[in-house]
């Protein structure tokens, strides 16, 4: 067994650390502040090459594995979760489903941009009353000669709203199966295209500075060709799309996990009460021998999950693990981050009030903590 | 125009550091090694004057094995090659003994400019740069914080600040030049350019392969020893100036400054 990462994933580390915290870390709580998505981070995260990760170079990709996918994400969540969410559901979930069931066609004409990061893609699975139950979307396309006519409407969608924003991978229900349950299909629709609109939603508790959008269509035409691989496979592209989220969102549960622990630690030091700094005191200091371990492990399961990825070995349940695992860790360092700052936790001025809660939202998206432990529960053979 | 950069590995400035128990070396267990932040500058300067002369940049760095991934974070900037000189021999070696190595791996390369930091953040010396340009016997220009290479790649216009004013330096090339911070600001090294690193050549030099003599080097033959570390003393509690008004605390200041801390 070799816990070793290759020299190429330490200088990724170290490149994309520095990046954050030069160019990051000091808007990162104004953006929030604002509630505004910021270009000029964006250019700045797609020229250090942050878009395309996983991709392979013939398309403008940068040919890395998951685990220095998982890494880079990791490294930009530890300094802002919002940064990361645009990065993770960039990749993720706008750049994933055209790669991995794009025809040559599609792959040649959209991925070149969205690798180099001068656009953006969204993934429109969620619906009003479809959340956790994916499958009961109710967006309708019908084929209409050789056009799909899309209407319905989609909500929560990252990315799919900035000035970017070249178009959307949106689930439709496009017919009804043999058995007599909907035939699910994923159909690209670009931006700019009468009778979709993207609106951007206000008013988040977290990752204030990430594109959040809903996604209305109304008697939407779009060519039969956007059909995204072949029609009915929807659900279950879909669903491998997460399974490769979830490790970018468990990466982000890691790194902003190791992002409260860095500040908690420097400020138990330095802060003094009773005569001493307050990590002297031995219930702070288990605090943070507690977050160091659950770090530890939270990394291990992770970078396993990639692992198993980067080797074609199945990766279901240890993703699922690793993204429900990771963003508890970070719920609880998030927590134990506040309390050790005291009152001045509860405050804007330190960074541990916005990790506090940017991490709620990754027991929520890309699958619920409860829906995590449904997928666990299934693959072991317990439900 | 081809420009070779001289890059050192030090321990990352947040690194905490300890004294050795033997009182003369720092606990290096726990230190996350890093580029020395003056090479970091001296590596973008020549990227740029490559950018604008083309040429090649070379990147020459001397220590244990570790330093291999400086040099590769280098090549992942934009660096072509790199020269890693490292021998067992060399653990322990003084400035100029360095100096010596990195001359002898230099000497036989082309070049026009070389960079190396105006220091290294470690033990904050300041004389390879010195000792390298001595060995090759061309000029060096330290402390700069602008580099202008003329349009024909002769000269070199370069400026050091000095008290608030600026001096500015004209030299025939080749030339060395010591890097101080100002100088730019160093690209990240970014996705792309460390997948294109891996594959950029990286050739590691004894000091046999460089005809030098193992006995001139290493502990042994160091002609400066370290005597003792001493970690910095302990900062003492802050002093808050009294007064009703601004006008009444900066007096009070002012003479403080003076006649306490004697700086004014
Ligand atoms: C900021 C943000 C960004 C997002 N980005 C995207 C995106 O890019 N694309 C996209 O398609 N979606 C996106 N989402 C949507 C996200 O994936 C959903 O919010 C999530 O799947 C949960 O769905 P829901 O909100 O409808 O909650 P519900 O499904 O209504 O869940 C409510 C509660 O009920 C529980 N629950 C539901 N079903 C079960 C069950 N069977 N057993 C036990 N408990 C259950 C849930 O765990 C949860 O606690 C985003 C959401 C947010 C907030
Ligand atoms: C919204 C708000 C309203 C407030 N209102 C008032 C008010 O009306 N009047 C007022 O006077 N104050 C008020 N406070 C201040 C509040 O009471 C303090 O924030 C609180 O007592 C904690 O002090 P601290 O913030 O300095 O944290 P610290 O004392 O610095 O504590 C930091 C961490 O160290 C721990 N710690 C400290 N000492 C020890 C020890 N000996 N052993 C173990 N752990 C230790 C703490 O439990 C905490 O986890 C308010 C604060 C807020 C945020």
């Amino acid at each position: 067994m070799d816990f070793s990462l290759s020299m190429e994933q330490e200088i990724l580390r170290n490149s994309v650390r520095d990046f954050a915290e030069n160019e990051i870390k000091p808007v990162a709580r104004e953006l929030d502040e604002k509630e505004t998505f910021s270009y000029d981070t964006m250019r700045k995260m797609a020229a250090l090459g942050l878009f395309g990760m996983f991709v392979s170079e013939k398309y403008g990709g940068q040919g890395m594995d998951y685990i220095s996918y998982a890494i880079a994400t990791e490294e930009i969540a530890r300094v802002d979760g919002s940064h990361a969410a645009t990065v993770a559901a960039g990749n993720s979930l706008g750049i994933g489903p055209l790669y991995y069931f794009g025809s040559e066609e599609q792959k040649q004409k959209y991925l070149p941009k969205l690798c180099s990061g001068e656009a953006l893609w969204g993934f429109g699975l969620t619906e009003p009353d479809a959340g956790s139950d994916a499958s009961n979307s109710k967006t309708t396309a019908v084929l209409d000669g050789d056009q799909w006519v899309i209407n319905g409407s989609k909500i929560f969608i990252t990315n799919a709203s900035t000035k970017l924003t070249s178009g959307v991978t949106s689930l439709c229900r496009t017919g009804t199966r043999e058995d007599g349950r909907p035939e699910l299909s994923c159909i690209l629709v670009e931006a700019g295209t009468p009778g979709f609109e993207a609106r951007e939603m206000h008013g988040k508790l977290m990752w204030r500075a990430s594109n959040t959008s809903e996604l209305y269509f109304d008697d939407c035409r779009v060519p039969d060709e956007n059909m995204l691989g072949p029609r009915g496979n929807g659900f279950h592209q879909m669903m491998q799309t997460l399974d490769g989220g979830r490790l970018s969102i468990g990466a982000m549960g890691l790194g902003g996990a190791q992002g409260c622990y860095d500040l908690a630690l420097k400020y138990s030091r330095e802060r003094t009460q009773f005569g001493k700094p307050i990590s002297n005191f031995q219930v702070n200091a288990f605090k943070l021998a507690d977050m160091a371990l659950e770090i530890e492990c939270a990394r291990l399961i992770l970078y396993k999950a990639c692992w198993l990825r980067d080797q074609q070995k199945p990766f279901g349940k240890e993703a699922a693990m690793a993204k429900l695992h990771c963003s508890e860790v970070m719920y609880r360092c998030a927590n134990h981050a506040v309390q050790l700052h005291g009152g001045y936790g509860l405050m804007k001025e330190y960074d541990v009030e916005r990790f506090y809660r940017d991490q709620k939202l990754l027991e929520i998206g890309e699958g619920t903590s409860e829906v995590q432990r449904i997928v666990i529960s299934r693959l072991i053979g317990a439900l | 125009m081809n420009i070779i950069v001289c890059l050192k590995q030090v321990p990352d400035t947040e690194s905490q550091i300890k004294i050795g128990s033997d009182g003369v070396s720092i606990v290096t267990d726990d230190i996350k090694w890093v580029m020395n932040p003056y090479d970091e500058f001296g590596v973008e300067e020549a990227l740029k004057l490559k950018e604008k002369f083309g040429g090649e940049v070379t990147v020459v760095g001397l220590g244990p094995k570790r330093v291999t991934e400086s040099i590769r974070t280098a090549l992942a900037m934009g660096a072509d090659k790199g020269v890693l000189v490292t021998d067992d021999a060399l653990e322990g070696s003084d400035a100029l003994a360095t100096a010596k190595a990195i001359a002898a791996a230099i000497k036989d390369l082309e070049y026009d400019v070389i960079f190396t930091g105006q220091r290294g953040v470690d033990d904050d010396q300041g004389l390879v740069g010195a000792a390298v340009a001595e060995l090759l016997d061309i000029p060096q220009l330290s402390l700069i914080t602008k580099v202008e290479v003329a349009e024909d790649g002769n000269t070199v216009k370069v400026e050091r600040p000095i008290e608030g004013e600026t001096l500015v330096i004209e030299s025939s090339l080749p030339a060395l030049i010591t890097a101080q911070k100002g100088l730019n600001e160093p690209r990240y090294a970014s996705l792309p350019g460390i997948m294109k690193a891996k594959k950029k050549p990286l050739e590691e030099k004894s000091l046999g392969d460089l005809g030098l003599d193992a006995s001139e080097f290493g502990a042994d033959a160091r002609k400066l020893k370290i005597l003792e570390l001493t970690p910095p003393p302990a900062r003492e509690a802050g002093k808050i100036v009294e007064g009703e008004t601004p006008q009444e605390k900066a007096a009070e200041l002012a003479k403080l400054l003076h006649e306490e801390a004697k700086v004014l």
